[in-house]
């Protein structure tokens, strides 16, 4: 599947396309298709996202996982500080971006 | 310390009301993002991995308290309590809201400190010894040097954009604590045979995916003259470096394919042609900066005998503190490298704390150095049992300077979007693994450094042991490097062979230090039976 993502421009957050809107959480990712050069113009231009890209993620049951490593580092958070990531409550949730 | 005088002051205040215009414009829509990154590097601000990230130049490692206190409260008030000391001696942040950017940057004004050439193709933060001005092994003191260069080359309109970006380096003694000669411009302070204080020049040196040590092509340059010579050696590069071809527009690439005599001759030729326009600091200027570092007023009766009766206080001072020019005073480090820590990494109140001690027991003088440590230059040696007691009740303490565990590492890919691998974990683990403290010290002096990914923000060339991560098919791979040196025995470290997994790297770097051990003969460091023993030896004990 591919699913986009980028940054919030105020804030610098890391975000993901769920189809209407954009979210914090790769588990809301949605499979984009073939569509997502287009989407990918349409929100940058509305300034709802920074600096978009698509990628390649496997879906799995916990939602999307993407398939390059650094992109999972982006959608949890610095394996380092577990208590920065999204899952700040579970320590083994670095296991997922390995 | 230097002080910003109404222009320094003007200078960055312009630049934050100049930015928060572009910040209101990016956010209104009035800029794309292709015309505003530009614009928001050369103010330090990049886009990471997880956020906006801001690059603060702390000018050749230098602050005081107030300054140190400002940083830890925009770590604070901005980024997520703590801030990340870099090898190029500053400070960064990673969680940065694009929107609050501008409001920090003029806080950060308010104490004389700014983002300005932290990114981008310019003139970045001039390096220097971080024991300038308090080590008794330099001839001449540097920062006055290193603040000549930073003003000349703030904002200079023939050197804002060039081929790539550009570092300078500054020391005044034979031993070199900068990794001078692995910067784009090292300069050496020295003295001629007639006592005249002038500049030996290295040009080319540097790290990346090209890793060279700076030739020297100049053995003495007058001291009033080391700005034109500067600016020769930049007007060189600018007219001839390779603009058409990021991986071949450093400076080094140019003085090799040139050769460092052409290099020079068409250097001296435009040197010759430049002595005569007046670019030099006029003499008063040059006065002017000078008084700002004059020594801070030493108590030249202050006891230099210490009471080492507490084991773990006189292993600190053993480690961490260096001998200080001034009888009864100590140069102390203070280590970012707790077991398992982050390197580099300081929460708020660690800062504010070092803020405070620095102002208590250091003439309000601080200096980050390129090791990612800090370092307090005059402390009086009775102060020295206070200030390590303090230290260690914030976890400030550790007795491991330039030692295995002290090792310096980039964000790799925890944090940084151009990364391959993650260097942060690796260090953690080295840190575990060779914990005990009698184990490191019968390892001696050993610089442990870990890039992850072939820019070498982390130093891996100049590592006794060198650690480079890369992505071998999506997954994180590490190779080893053996016998560099950032020091004045500058070396680059070779690759030992075929990479290794996270926890195989560290099993190899247990492999190296047992051979070391095996095969050292007295007094040898690590680097010193490396370079006896030959690589060879140490890859037949890894790789059987």
């Amino acid at each position: 599947m591919n699913i986009l993502t980028g940054n919030d421009l105020k804030t610098g957050d890391v975000i993901w396309w769920t189809g209407l809107d954009w979210s914090r959480f790769v588990k809301d990712a949605t499979d984009v298709g073939d569509q997502g050069e287009a989407v990918l113009h349409r929100e940058e231009a509305a300034r709802r996202v920074n600096a978009p890209y698509i990628i390649a993620a496997e879906p799995t049951e916990d939602g999307p996982r993407p398939g390059h490593i650094k992109d999972r580092v982006r959608a949890l958070g610095p394996t380092v500080r577990p208590d920065l990531t999204l899952k700040p409550a579970d320590p083994d949730a670095g296991e997922w971006v390995i | 310390m230097y002080q910003y005088d109404q222009y320094d002051q003007k200078m960055v205040d312009t630049r934050v009301e100049e930015f928060r215009d572009q910040v209101k414009r990016r956010l209104a829509g009035d800029l794309t993002e292709d015309q505003f990154k530009p614009l928001r590097l050369m103010n330090g601000l990049y886009l990471q991995l997880h956020a906006y990230m801001l690059r603060v130049a702390i000018p050749y490692g230098t602050l005081n308290g107030k300054q140190m206190r400002m940083l830890g409260h925009i770590a604070r008030k901005y980024d997520r309590d703590y801030g990340h000391f870099t090898t190029r001696q500053n400070i960064q942040y990673n969680w940065i809201k694009l929107e609050e950017a501008p409001d920090l940057l003029a806080e950060l004004a308010s104490v004389e400190m700014h983002a300005i050439q932290t990114s981008g193709n310019c003139i970045r933060n001039i390096s220097s010894d971080q024991f300038a001005g308090a080590t008794a092994d330099e001839i001449a003191d540097p920062r006055p040097w290193a603040e000549i260069l930073r003003q000349w080359s703030s904002f200079h309109p023939e050197f804002s954009y060039l081929p790539r970006k550009f570092k300078f380096a500054v020391i005044a003694s034979d031993t070199d604590r900068a990794a001078m000669r692995l910067h784009d411009i090292g300069i050496q302070l020295v003295h001629n045979d007639a006592g005249e204080l002038g500049a030996k020049f290295f040009v080319g040196g540097g790290m990346g995916r090209t890793p060279m040590i700076a030739p020297e092509i100049r053995d003495f340059v007058p001291a009033d003259e080391l700005i034109s010579y500067a600016e020769a050696c930049l007007r060189v590069y600018n007219r001839y470096g390779r603009r058409d071809n990021k991986y071949k527009a450093r400076i080094k690439i140019l003085v090799h394919e040139l050769g460092k005599e052409e290099y020079t001759r068409q250097v001296e030729e435009e040197f010759a042609h430049m002595k005569d326009l007046g670019l030099n600091p006029p003499v008063e200027e040059l006065a002017r900066i000078t008084e700002f570092f004059q020594d801070p007023p030493f108590d030249l009766q202050a006891n230099d005998e210490l009471d080492l009766s507490d084991p773990d206080f006189a292993l600190w001072v053993d480690q961490n503190t260096a001998q200080h020019k001034q009888a009864g005073y100590a140069i102390a480090t203070i280590s970012l490298k707790p077991r398992g820590g982050i390197p580099g990494d300081a929460s708020s109140a660690q800062i504010d704390l070092m803020a405070d001690l620095a102002e208590q027991y250091s003439f309000d003088e601080l200096r980050v150095t390129h090791s990612q440590n800090i370092v307090l230059p005059h402390v009086r040696k009775s102060d020295l049992y206070a200030l390590w007691q303090k230290l260690d009740e914030a976890g400030l303490a550790p007795a491991n300077l330039d030692l295995i565990t002290d090792s310096i590492a980039c964000p790799g890919l925890d944090y940084c979007s151009l990364a391959n691998a993650r260097s942060i974990p690796l260090a953690q683990k080295i840190s575990e693994r060779f914990a005990d403290l009698g184990r490191q010290r019968e390892l001696g002096e050993l610089k442990l450094k870990i890039s992850g990914c072939i820019n070498a923000c982390g130093h891996h060339h100049a590592g006794h042991i060198g650690i480079l991560g890369v992505d071998r098919k999506g997954t994180e791979n590490y190779q080893l490097l053996l016998g560099g040196s950032g020091a004045e025995d500058t070396s680059l470290a070779k690759i030992t062979g075929p990479g290794f997994t996270e926890d195989g790297v560290i099993d190899a770097i247990e492999t190296v230090t047992d051979l070391y051990l095996e095969q050292r003969e007295d007094g040898e460091r690590f680097i010193d039976t490396y370079r006896r023993v030959g690589m060879e030896r140490f890859k037949e004990a890894i790789y059987g």
